[in-house]
């Protein structure tokens, strides 16, 4: 009876599942020991988007190559908006690609919660892994993309066009890095607000399409009056957006005061959202 | 030493329509957070939780302060109705959901298997989802190369291994499914439910899995609906009733309350019993009659359930006419533990009282049937009372009570054997014998 109590008084519980959850929750090492899974996420993801379709893969690059068509008849020889003398194609090919990276991650993230409830609700597995996975596979489809940029990009180099790689092409990787944080960021911050209040999946869709015309893709930076400047540059794609051309084209109004206001800005939703995700992550079954 | 303990578990949900409104109550919530006043919208149920109420406003009470230990090696079965706390619990207790009050304790890793194939996606190949499937449950990848091929063998899909598995046929996936969840090295099992697919051939083999799992000191949490798998795997099963552990113990005592559990104990059903389980035809607007007890007496008018079957039972129903009624029967039955009725009376056999149920006037009455002795054998018996007004009303209850019968056999001087005398009735009957050659 003895051995009992001890046993029972024995602090060396692996586990306490327990009501209150803090508010920074996060177990970074659950989510390293899953691992295997991200990757099985990722894979998942992948191979199925494009199973028994003949064109497979290929449907990565139709539709940023279409868009680009589009815009410029549309925005370039219609519109006739200034593109800051770089040719038209070009700079809306690179809006596109970081754009379609930015959109697709976001409404992927977005909706964590709601479209995975089944599987959810079945077995317990670190609920992160699922946005990260999302972020990792969309970098596949951004990669594919990014190639059939360069190839053009090549193209009009060698042609003689008025395009200058700049010094800032080597921070490419810090954008992808800081594009993937704002997507994975803003995501499970609106997916943890969608399980409880679903006008959010509605306002999704059409916010993103907005949002892209608050975003210099269809026109570059300097074509912001003064007085609309400062509450632009919140924005914090503009900075990843503008800089992405610079890096590539030389040509850009953004400056360095833009750059930090936009990293701000994404480590504070960031922020944000981890924290909203791991208090609701407990109990959203409860209310999705 | 306890691997799972759960100490004063309760968990709340909310009834309704959860969205609209909300919004209001969270800001009205966090005003009053501000303020530092207090929650308008908190958990009211909480400061009633000593009272006995299940629902409370627009809480739910699906848990009710649950404490259960679970020792090492124990495979403890999880029986109740639907509706009782069981999928909760384990809910809980997988991490999908977390407890309003309280909290459990686990030693060692958790795999549950709250329904198959969790995570199967229909464009992969089986091989594929495997993979998947045991990544999902916490199996790594090295743990998945070594465990693959026992899976596939233990599963019996070996020639459809790399089809996509939504061309497989259900019971192939959740051969598949199981076999998975089967080959997790953890320490606790959490089984729902999930056998309850499959054919008679796939049970035996996860029945037999199982077994072998809590063999090599593993413990398995298992619910189930079927009596007969519990109480073939189960060292101890706990039943769950509206939220709460009712018992806790051996597995075959457990299965019969559970079983018997709408019988009613003793050998008086009240009021309220009758108002429970009464069937047929009920007048709700101006009823006629109400049937108010129904009980068991002997000849000294001591109420009980085990007789002698050397005397009489009576069975007494007590009614109460609403208004005035003409031709009211009734009927009493002894029937066997499939609420067949073999044995029975009405109250228009007796010609002398059956008048006064032609025309009967409002007021509380008492009937008595008197069963003579020298009837039944040695079994158990359970009474059936229809109380009725042709064309109009019709109460039916059906084994309302329960009672034994001690039959010792005629002969005093012979020992019949006990078993051999519960028959349902053993009247005592004229022998005779002549020689014939």
């Amino acid at each position: 009876m003895s051995k009992e109590k001890l046993s029972s008084d024995d602090q060396s519980w692996d586990m306490v599942i327990q009501p209150k959850t803090g508010w920074f929750d996060i177990d970074i090492k659950e989510l390293w020991r899953y691992r295997d899974l991200i990757g099985m996420f990722v894979k998942r993801d992948f191979v199925t988007f494009y199973k028994q379709t003949i064109l497979g893969p290929l449907w990565y690059i139709i539709q940023p190559l279409f868009t680009t068509v589009v815009f410029t008849i549309i925005f370039g020889r219609v519109a006739k908006i200034s593109t800051d003398g770089l040719p038209p194609f070009l700079f809306y090919m690179a809006g596109n690609v970081i754009w379609g990276y930015f959109a697709a991650t976001l409404n992927a993230t977005s909706g964590t919660f709601n479209t995975n409830a089944a599987i959810f609700g079945k077995v317990y597995f670190p609920r992160l892994t699922v946005p990260l996975a999302t972020v990792i596979v969309n970098f596949l489809q951004f990669f594919i993309q990014f190639f059939l940029f360069l190839g053009f990009y090549l193209y009009f180099f060698i042609k003689g066009a008025t395009i200058v790689p700049t010094i800032w092409i080597i921070g490419l990787p810090v954008l992808l890095l800081q594009m993937a944080l704002l997507s994975f960021g803003l995501g499970i911050l609106l997916s943890s607000l969608t399980t409880k209040y679903k006008d959010l999946k509605f306002a999704m869709g059409f916010l993103v399409q907005l949002w892209m015309y608050c975003t210099p893709i269809v026109y570059p930076l300097s074509q912001i009056p003064e007085w609309l400047l400062p509450y632009y540059v919140l924005n914090p794609m503009v900075a990843i957006v503008e800089i992405f051309r610079y890096g590539f084209f030389g040509t850009s109004a953004i400056t360095l005061s833009h750059i930090c206001i936009s990293w701000s800005v994404t480590l504070l939703l960031v922020f944000f959202g981890i924290l909203l995700f791991s208090r609701i992550e407990k109990t959203f079954m409860d209310t999705v | 030493m306890n691997v799972i303990q759960i100490e004063n578990l309760w968990k709340e949900y909310r009834l309704g329509v959860i969205g609209h409104g909300t919004l209001t109550h969270d800001l009205q919530s966090w005003w009053a957070r501000v303020r530092g006043k207090e929650d308008p919208n908190g958990m009211i149920a909480l400061a009633l939780k000593g009272q006995e109420q299940q629902i409370d406003g627009d809480h739910f009470w699906a848990l009710r302060d649950i404490n259960l230990k679970i020792s090492q090696g124990e495979v403890v079965g999880v029986i109740g109705r639907n509706g009782a706390g069981k999928s909760t619990l384990l809910k809980i207790l997988s991490r999908v959901t977390a407890p309003s009050q309280g909290n459990i304790k686990v030693r060692g890793r958790t795999a549950s298997l709250l329904e198959v194939g969790t995570g199967f996606h229909p464009e992969l190949t089986g091989r594929e989802n495997v993979f998947l499937n045991g990544a999902i449950l916490g199996m790594s990848k090295q743990e998945m190369k070594t465990k693959f091929d026992e899976i596939v063998d233990f599963s019996d899909i070996a020639a459809f291994i790399d089809t996509p598995v939504k061309r497989y046929s259900s019971g192939m996936y959740v051969r598949l499914a199981f076999a998975v969840a089967a080959h997790l090295e953890t320490e606790i099992l959490v089984v729902d439910e999930v056998l309850a697919v499959g054919d008679v051939v796939f049970q035996q083999k996860c029945l037999g899995k199982m077994k072998d799992i809590s063999g090599a000191g593993r413990t398995v949490l298992f619910v189930s609906h079927s009596m007969s798998s519990v109480k073939n795997l189960c060292s101890r099963v706990v039943l769950v009733d509206h939220g709460q552990v009712v018992m806790d113990g051996d597995p075959e005592i457990v299965v019969a309350k559970y079983l018997d559990r709408n019988l009613v104990e003793g050998s008086i059903a009240t009021e309220s019993h009758i108002a429970n389980r009464v069937e047929g035809v009920i007048k709700k607007d101006f009823p006629y009659f109400k049937i108010s007890e129904v009980r068991l007496e002997d000849l000294e008018g001591e109420t009980k359930s085990l007789f002698q079957a050397t005397e009489p039972i009576i069975i007494c129903v007590s009614f109460d006419c609403l208004q005035k009624i003409n031709d009211l029967r009734v009927l009493v039955a002894i029937a066997n533990e499939n609420g067949e009725r073999i044995y029975g009376s009405q109250n228009t056999d007796d010609c002398n009282i059956a008048e006064i149920f032609y025309e009967i006037e409002s007021g509380r009455y008492q009937t008595k049937c008197v069963f003579p002795a020298n009837i039944f054998g040695n079994s158990k018996y359970y009474v059936n009372v229809d109380v009725f007004c042709p064309k109009k009303e019709h109460h039916i209850l059906t084994k309302i009570l329960e009672f034994n019968v001690d039959f010792q056999g005629y002969n005093s001087a012979i020992q019949y054997g006990g078993n051999n005398l519960a028959f349902f009735m053993w009247p005592k009957l004229s022998w005779s014998v002549s020689r014939i050659n």
